[in-house]
């Protein structure tokens, strides 16, 4: 069964085409990467999903429910949480108000005047169990913007996953940062996917996490998409390393 | 309990400490009740546009339109209605706030520079209207012929129209459950997801919340606090007044809530003190008296820029 279904989205803004006709279907379970040049799209595509703009033409299905037009909001309560490549946080609460937030609104307390103590205490609970997650727990009483890059953003994909997402959209979870963390973010993420089952779709650049992580990867070029297929097949495609594998390498 | 904790329970219980004995420290220090009286009202209308201000993030400049539209619900009510003090009040609540509600469906979809625009429009009407419609308002003269109703409890009758304590201690209660019900908002969930609009507006967005929609729940909260202290402001003076509805007495509203400091619950009041007192003591020296306030809250923005209260909280962190 398919997560998401993309059919044919094509955005613009004036004359430039950011994303050109490109579709994509996720399945349940899948971690799919989506890698390209600078410019290609990425982001704006990303954008699209999670419904930060809509698209001039295409369909975006969601668990069999067509998106395409819903706002944000009305995503995220359906299912879908995202990261973005500057990390967005709140940067003056703690680690655990930053997910106790994601967690209240995830319940459904979210215009609540007050929580009861049972209510509460299962809040408490999901903070704690998301923090362990992420490796956060000892450090619940810290100020996110406190923390090193790796943690703040370890602490934005534990809001993510506080949101009890089926569909996990991670932008370049690995950017700016050094190789301890890129490994433990990259192991974060691994045990996401094959332990935990969430369904993920990321943008990277580092060339060794995508292969390391992705059961399939696409690659976007100037806003079409180029190619898709598992690590090795997308290695071996000609015109991949052409448009993008021979610039960086 | 943490130290934290005991140590947040002490300051609580010193503020009102302070303002329970108001009016015996207020006189031997060269003040009189009724200046406390007005520090409460005040710290009420600038607790309430900081509620707004300080914990979503978002800075209204018309805010006298719903602070004035309580006084003259409030006034309205007793020249026209009925001699009752707690009918006047409920009158002013729901004029300010309901206005303030009906406006803000329209200002929330605004952000910054271009919210503080609209809601300085929208106050300019209210205004105008205050000022040109006479036979109602008494336009330009303002709104005259009412004074607050003494109170009658049944067992116990509250002359709120004489005595200048009685009267303190009956704003004082209103105040008390005012700010309660403040405080109360802002530690439940919904309470939180207004700091976290203030905090990171994209972040929350992503987090499932409907932004305009709970801006303009805090909007109209804070729009219904602000009629309530303007319907005390008409009992206080027996009067209402076209300028409490201009926008430069919402300007002095955002100047009190800076100068005290608008991330911390209790600075706006602690700005309406300074402010009030300043006014009442350098206005019988000089007409200038603004200049001096001018002067002390262009120092206090340079060199304290998270306000008076928020710069002893972080000095004793």
């Amino acid at each position: 069964m398919n997560v998401l279904e993309i059919n044919n989205v094509t955005k613009r803004f004036g004359n430039l085409v950011a994303v050109r006709d490109v579709s994509l279907n996720v399945a349940k379970g899948e971690l799919c990467a989506i890698i390209g040049p600078n410019g290609a799209g990425k982001t704006t595509f990303f954008n699209l999903i999670s419904g930060y703009f809509p698209p001039n033409t295409g369909t975006i299905i969601f668990d069999g429910q067509d998106i395409t037009k819903l706002a944000t909001d009305q995503r995220v309560v359906r299912g879908m949480a995202r990261t973005f490549q500057i990390t967005e946080i709140f940067p003056e609460l703690t680690v655990f108000e930053n997910v106790r937030i994601a967690t209240e609104v995830a319940s459904g307390y979210r215009l609540r005047p007050w929580v009861n103590r049972a209510e509460a205490a299962k809040v408490q609970q999901h903070v704690e169990d998301t923090l362990k997650l992420v490796s956060l727990e000892n450090k619940s009483d810290r100020l996110v913007g406190e923390l090193a890059h790796g943690d703040q953003r370890a602490a934005e994909i534990a809001m993510a996953l506080a949101l009890k997402p089926h569909l996990l959209l991670l932008d370049e979870p690995t950017a700016g940062m050094g190789d301890q963390e890129t490994y433990q973010i990259t192991q974060l993420i691994r045990r996401l996917h094959r332990d935990s089952n969430y369904t993920i779709v990321l943008i990277e650049h580092d060339m060794r996490v995508v292969f390391n992580l992705a059961d399939r990867v696409c690659v976007l070029d100037q806003g079409r998409m180029l190619a898709q297929g598992t690590p090795k097949e997308i290695a071996a495609n000609e015109a991949v390393q052409a448009a993008y594998l021979g610039h960086a390498a | 309990m943490t130290a934290v904790q005991s140590r947040k329970l002490i300051v609580l219980a010193a503020i009102w400490a302070v303002l329970l004995f108001a009016p015996y420290w207020m006189a031997p220090l060269g003040g009189y009740t009724a200046l406390a009286t007005r520090v409460l009202v005040l710290g009420l209308a600038a607790m309430s546009l900081n509620f707004l201000l300080g914990f979503t993030g978002v800075l209204s400049f018309g805010h006298a339109a719903y602070f004035g539209l309580g006084a003259y619900g409030a006034g309205l009510s007793l020249k026209y209605l009925a001699a009752s003090t707690p009918l006047a009040v409920l009158c002013g609540v729901l004029l300010g706030g309901i206005c303030g509600a009906i406006l803000g469906t329209l200002i929330v979809r605004r952000r910054g520079v271009y919210f503080a625009m609209v809601t300085i429009a929208f106050g300019q009407v209210f205004y105008y209207i205050a000022f040109q419609w006479s036979s109602l308002t008494g336009g330009d003269d303002g709104l005259r012929g009412f004074s607050r109703a003494p109170i009658d409890l049944g067992f116990l009758k509250l002359d709120i129209l004489s005595n200048a304590n009685v009267f303190y201690y009956f704003v004082l209660f209103c105040f008390a459950l005012a700010v309660g019900a403040m405080g109360f908002i802002l530690r439940s969930p919904f309470g939180r997801t207004m700091i976290a609009i203030r905090e990171n507006e994209r972040r929350s967005r992503f987090l499932g919340i409907p932004i305009e929609r709970h801006i303009w729940i805090a909007f109209s909260l804070s729009c219904f606090f602000m009629g309530f202290a303007g319907a005390l402001y008409a009992l206080v003076n027996n009067f209402a007044d076209p300028r409490g509805l201009h926008y430069s007495q919402s300007g002095d509203f955002v100047m009190m809530a800076v100068m005290g400091g608008m991330r911390s619950f209790w600075g706006p009041l602690l700005g309406a003190f300074i402010f009030v007192v300043l006014q009442d003591y350098l206005s019988s020296i000089t007409v200038n008296w603004m200049s001096f306030v001018g002067l002390l809250f262009v120092l206090v923005v340079l060199f304290f820029p998270r306000g008076l209260l928020g710069f002893f909280q972080r000095s004793k962190a």
